[in-house]
C-alpha cells in the first residue's frame, strides 16, 4: 500500500484515505496523552486542564511555578536522589552479573541452558506484585526489607532479564574466532575479554544497562512493599501524589521525566545503528 | 576415519586416547560457562527465586495457631467433636498456660486475628481473654501456698527446686510451665532467680499435688503442701475463662481452633476461590461472602478486552509501520516507541487528567456541546477508565511483535493474490491476515500476560470497579495484614500467569524476545 494505483476505484480510494485517517488517530491516541501533560506543566493555575488565558496563548496564563516547587520542595528532592541513589547501583549489579552469565550462555556447551534461561528471565514474566510480595515475606524475615540494600537488590534483579536479553542478542553475532586469535597472540582471558569482547559487545551492554536503569528508575511497585519511608523514590512520590492530593507538581515531573525518556530512545537508537554498522548492515 | 596401521584407540598429541581428551576438553568448557553464569545464578536464586519461594510457602503455612498454643493443640487433638460438646476437661489448665505465655508475648492478638479470618468474633474473643487472664482469681493458690510456706515467695527456691530430677517427675505440669517460664524470660534477659513467682506455676503445682498421692524422697516444703492441699480452696478454671468471655462455652471456636492447628492448611487457598475450611469439611462460603469469584472473573474479563482493544488498534498500526518506506516508517515508529519508553506513572498521571470530571476530555466535549455542562461524564474510578488507560499503556507491546511478523511477509504475496483476481478483502482475509497470526499470539499472550498482573494503574483510575487480583493480594498485605491469603492469591495468579507463559515459550520461544 506504498502510494495508490492510478487504476483504483473509488471505493479503494475512499478505503486509501479512510484507513490512514484511521492510523492517524490511533497514533494520536498513543502520543497525545503525553503530550498534552507538558504545556499543562507550566500552568500558571493549580488546575489540570487548559485555562482561557493558556488557550488565548497568553503568556500570564504560563509559569515555571511547578517546577519550582519540584526543585525547592524537601520531598520531591528526597525521591529525587533516592531514584538517583538507587538506579545505578542497581544497574551496576545487574549489568556485572548480567553481562558475565550472558558471556557463559553463549558458549556452545552449556549444560541446562533452557532451565537456566528461564530463571534468568522469571524476573521479568512474574508479575511484579507477586515478585512485590515475595519479596516483602523473605527480605522482612532475613532484615532487608524497608533497607537501602533490601531495593538495590530486588532491583538488580528486576533489571537481569534485560540485560541478559540485550547481551546475549548481541553475542548471537560475536565472532569467536576473534577471542581465539587474541588467545593465539598471547592476551590472557582478562585482557581478552576488556581489549578484544568488550569493545565489540559494547552496544548491547550499553542497551542492557538502559534497560535496567530505566527499570529501576520507573520501578513503583517493588519499592511500594520492600522499601520504607527512607527509600521513596520518584516514581513512589507520585504514585502518593496521584493517589491522595494530586498537585500539578506531578505534571512537571512527569515532563521531566518525558525529556529522560526521549534521551534513552535516542541513544539506544544511535547505539542500534552504530551496532548494525559494525555488522556491515545497512543503516535503517 | 579407520587408520589400517593403527590399532587401538586413536591417540591425542600427549599419548592419551582422543575420545578421552576430546571429552575432557568439552568438560572444562562446560564447566567454565558454569562458573561464569554461576554468580547470576546465585544472586538470582537469592534475590527472587527465594522470595517466591516463600511466598508459595506462606500460602499454606499455618505455625501460629501450635506455636501460641502448643499444649491446647494436643489436648484438641484428642477431641472428638461429635462426641462431646467441649473439650476434655484437660484443655482448661492447658489453655491457661498457653494463653499466660500468649499474653506475656502479645501474641494472642495475631493469633485471635489469624483465626477471625476463619470465624468472625475469635479476635475480640481472645483480646478480651488477654486482658483477663493476668487477673484471674488464682493468686487463691498463690496465697494459700505462701501462708503455709514464706519460700514458696521466693524464686531462688524454685529454681533449685525445679533442679531436682525426682521433683519433676512427680510435678509433670508445673515443670513444663516452670520451663516456658524460664525460656520466656531467657529471652527477655531477665533471670529466673529474681522474677516473682507467677499464679499460673503456683495453679499448676496445686493441680499437680491434688492430681496425685504426695510421692516420698521430695523435699519437706513440698510434702507439707501436698498434705495441706486436699483441703484448699480451689478456683474452677473453666469459670474463670467463661467469665472472661462466654463463648469459650461455645463449642465452634474450640472446633476453629482443632481445624486450623495443623502446621499446613489449604484454608488461604479455599479462602482464595470463595471455599471453607470447616470443622465438617470444605464448603462454599455464604454467597454475600464470596468476592474472589468475581475479582477473578473481572481481572479476566478486562485482561481479554484489554487485549482484544490492543489487537484493534494495533494492527493497522503495525500494518502501515510495515508497509510504509523505510524511513517514514521509523520516524512514526518513535510515536510507538516513546509511550513505550516512557514511565509508566507518566502515563498514569497523564490519563487521571484527561479522564477525570474537570479534565481535557470533558473540557473538549463541553466546548464542542457534545456534553452539557452540568453533567460530565464518568470516565474514571471505573471499568471504562482502566480499560482505556491501559490499553494505552500495553498497546505498544502489541505492536511491537506484531511489526516484527508483519515485516516478514512478503508484499508480493498479496500482489499475487490479486493478480489472480482476489478482491482486496479477500487477498487480505485469506493471505496476508493467515501469516500475521503468529504475531497476533504473541503480542496477545505478552500483553495479556502483563495485564493480569498490574497493579499501579487500575489502582489509581480503576476506583472500586475497576480494579484487579492484584489490587487485592496489596491490600491483603499492607492493609488487612493477612498474609498468608495475599500469599494464595498470589500463587493463582502466577500459576495462572506460568501457563501462559508456557504457552508463549511454545508459540514463539523465549529467546525470541526482542526489545525496542
Amino acid at each position: 500500500m506504498s502510494s495508490l494505483p492510478p487504476y483504483a476505484t473509488t471505493g479503494q480510494t475512499i478505503w486509501y484515505y479512510a484507513f490512514r485517517v484511521i492510523c492517524g488517530l490511533i497514533f494520536f491516541f498513543l502520543i497525545a496523552p503525553i503530550i498534552v501533560i507538558i504545556p499543562l506543566s507550566f500552568n500558571a493555575e493549580n488546575f489540570f486542564t487548559f485555562t482561557p488565558e493558556m488557550l488565548r496563548l497568553d503568556p500570564d496564563g504560563y509559569s515555571l511555578k511547578h517546577y519550582q516547587d519540584f526543585f525547592t520542595n524537601s520531598d520531591w528532592q528526597a525521591a529525587m536522589w533516592n531514584s538517583l541513589k538507587i538506579a545505578p547501583v542497581a544497574t551496576l549489579l545487574s549489568v556485572g552479573f548480567g553481562t558475565l552469565a550472558a558471556i557463559g550462555l553463549s558458549q556452545p556447551h552449556v549444560p541446562f541452558r533452557r532451565a537456566i534461561m528461564a530463571i534468568l528471565i522469571s524476573p521479568m514474566i512474574v508479575p511484579l506484585i507477586i515478585s512485590a510480595a515475595g519479596m516483602y515475606f523473605f527480605y522482612s524475615r532475613i532484615g532487608l526489607q524497608g533497607t537501602y540494600f533490601g531495593v538495590v537488590l530486588a532491583h538488580a534483579a528486576l533489571g537481569i532479564p534485560f540485560v541478559i536479553i540485550t547481551v546475549t542478542a548481541t553475542l548471537v553475532g560475536f565472532d569467536n574466532s576473534l577471542t581465539r586469535a587474541a588467545a593465539n597472540m598471547g592476551a590472557d582471558p582478562v585482557t581478552t575479554f576488556f581489549r578484544v569482547q568488550m569493545p565489540l559487545i559494547l552496544p548491547g551492554v550499553i542497551s542492557g544497562a538502559l534497560f535496567a536503569f530505566i527499570t529501576s528508575f520507573d520501578e513503583v511497585v517493588v519499592v511500594l512493599f520492600v522499601g520504607s519511608a527512607g527509600q521513596k523514590t520518584l516514581p513512589w512520590q507520585m504514585f502518593i501524589g496521584l493517589r491522595e492530593q494530586i498537585s500539578p507538581t506531578i505534571l512537571a515531573v512527569a515532563t521531566l521525566l518525558v525529556a529522560i525518556s526521549i534521551c534513552l530512545l535516542a541513544t539506544l537508537e544511535i547505539l542500534r545503528r552504530r551496532s548494525e554498522r559494525l555488522r556491515g548492515m545497512s543503516p535503517g | 576415519m579407520s587408520d589400517a596401521t593403527q590399532d587401538g584407540p586413536m591417540l591425542a598429541a600427549d599419548g592419551t586416547p582422543l575420545k578421552r581428551s576430546l571429552n575432557r576438553a568439552l568438560r572444562r568448557q562446560k564447566l567454565r560457562a558454569l562458573m561464569l553464569i554461576a554468580p547470576l545464578l546465585i544472586f538470582v536464586l537469592i534475590t527472587f527465586i527465594a522470595p517466591i519461594a516463600d511466598m508459595l510457602f506462606r500460602s499454606v503455612e499455618n505455625d501460629i495457631v501450635a506455636d501460641t498454643l502448643p499444649e491446647t493443640v494436643e489436648v484438641l487433638a484428642d477431641w472428638d467433636h461429635t462426641a462431646s460438646d467441649l473439650p476434655p476437661d484437660a484443655i482448661w489448665p492447658a489453655f491457661y498456660t498457653d494463653m499466660f505465655f500468649a499474653e506475656e508475648k502479645k501474641l494472642h492478638t495475631r493469633l485471635g486475628t489469624r483465626l477471625n479470618y476463619e470465624l468472625t468474633g475469635v479476635s475480640s474473643l481472645f483480646r478480651k481473654t488477654g486482658r483477663a487472664v493476668g487477673r484471674f482469681d488464682t493468686d487463691t493458690y498463690t496465697d494459700q501456698f505462701t501462708d503455709l510456706d514464706e519460700s514458696w515467695e521466693d524464686p531462688a527456691s524454685w529454681v533449685t527446686m525445679m533442679e531436682d530430677d525426682a521433683t519433676r517427675e512427680a510435678l509433670p505440669m508445673t515443670a513444663s510451665a516452670w520451663d516456658r517460664w524460664t525460656a520466656y524470660l531467657d529471652t527477655e534477659g531477665d533471670d529466673p532467680a529474681e522474677e516473682d513467682i507467677e499464679d499460673l506455676l503456683f495453679t499448676m503445682l496445686y493441680l499437680d499435688l491434688a492430681a496425685q498421692p504426695p510421692v516420698s524422697g521430695l523435699s519437706e516444703r513440698i510434702q507439707q503442701a501436698a498434705a495441706a492441699v486436699p483441703s484448699f480452696e480451689t478456683v474452677d478454671l473453666q469459670a474463670q475463662f467463661l467469665d472472661a468471655d462466654e463463648d469459650w462455652a461455645d463449642p465452634q471456636v474450640w472446633r476453629v481452633i482443632q481445624t486450623y492447628a495443623p502446621r499446613y492448611t489449604p484454608g488461604y487457598f479455599l479462602n482464595a476461590v470463595d471455599m471453607q475450611l470447616t470443622p465438617e469439611g470444605v464448603e462454599m462460603r455464604p454467597d454475600n461472602e464470596r468476592i474472589y469469584g468475581i475479582l477473578f472473573k473481572r481481572t479476566i474479563f478486562m485482561s481479554v478486552t484489554i487485549t482484544l482493544s490492543c489487537i484493534l488498534l494495533g494492527y493497522p498500526v503495525a500494518w502501515i509501520l510495515a508497509n510504509l518506506p523505510m524511513r517514514t516508517a521509523n520516524l512514526l515508529m518513535i510515536l510507538v516507541l516513546l509511550p513505550f519508553w516512557t514511565s509508566l506513572l507518566v502515563r498514569t498521571s497523564a490519563w487521571k487528567v484527561l479522564l477525570q470530571q474537570q479534565g481535557v476530555i470533558n473540557d473538549i466535549l463541553v466546548w464542542l456541546r457534545l456534553v452539557d455542562d452540568g453533567n460530565r461524564l464518568i470516565m474514571m474510578n471505573n471499568q471504562f477508565g482502566t480499560i482505556v488507560a491501559m490499553t494505552h499503556i500495553l498497546l505498544p507491546f502489541m505492536i511491537l511483535p506484531l511489526y516484527s511478523v508483519m515485516q516478514t511477509i512478503p508484499p508480493t504475496y498479496l500482489r499475487a493474490a490479486k493478480s489472480l483476481g482476489a478482491t482486496n478483502w479477500t487477498a487480505f482475509w485469506r493471505v496476508y491476515f493467515p501469516q500475521s497470526v503468529p504475531g497476533i499470539g504473541a503480542g496477545s499472550i505478552l500483553v495479556f500476560i502483563l495485564a493480569i498482573g498490574y497493579y499501579i494503574t487500575p489502582e489509581i483510575v480503576g476506583g472500586t470497579t475497576g480494579t484487579f487480583i492484584s489490587n487485592r493480594i496489596a491490600y491483603h498485605i499492607s492493609s488487612s495484614l493477612n498474609w498468608g491469603l495475599a500469599a494464595a492469591l498470589g500463587t493463582i495468579l502466577l500459576a495462572v500467569v506460568l501457563l501462559l507463559y508456557w504457552v508463549y515459550d511454545r508459540i514463539v520461544g523465549i529467546d525470541n524476545v526482542k526489545l525496542g
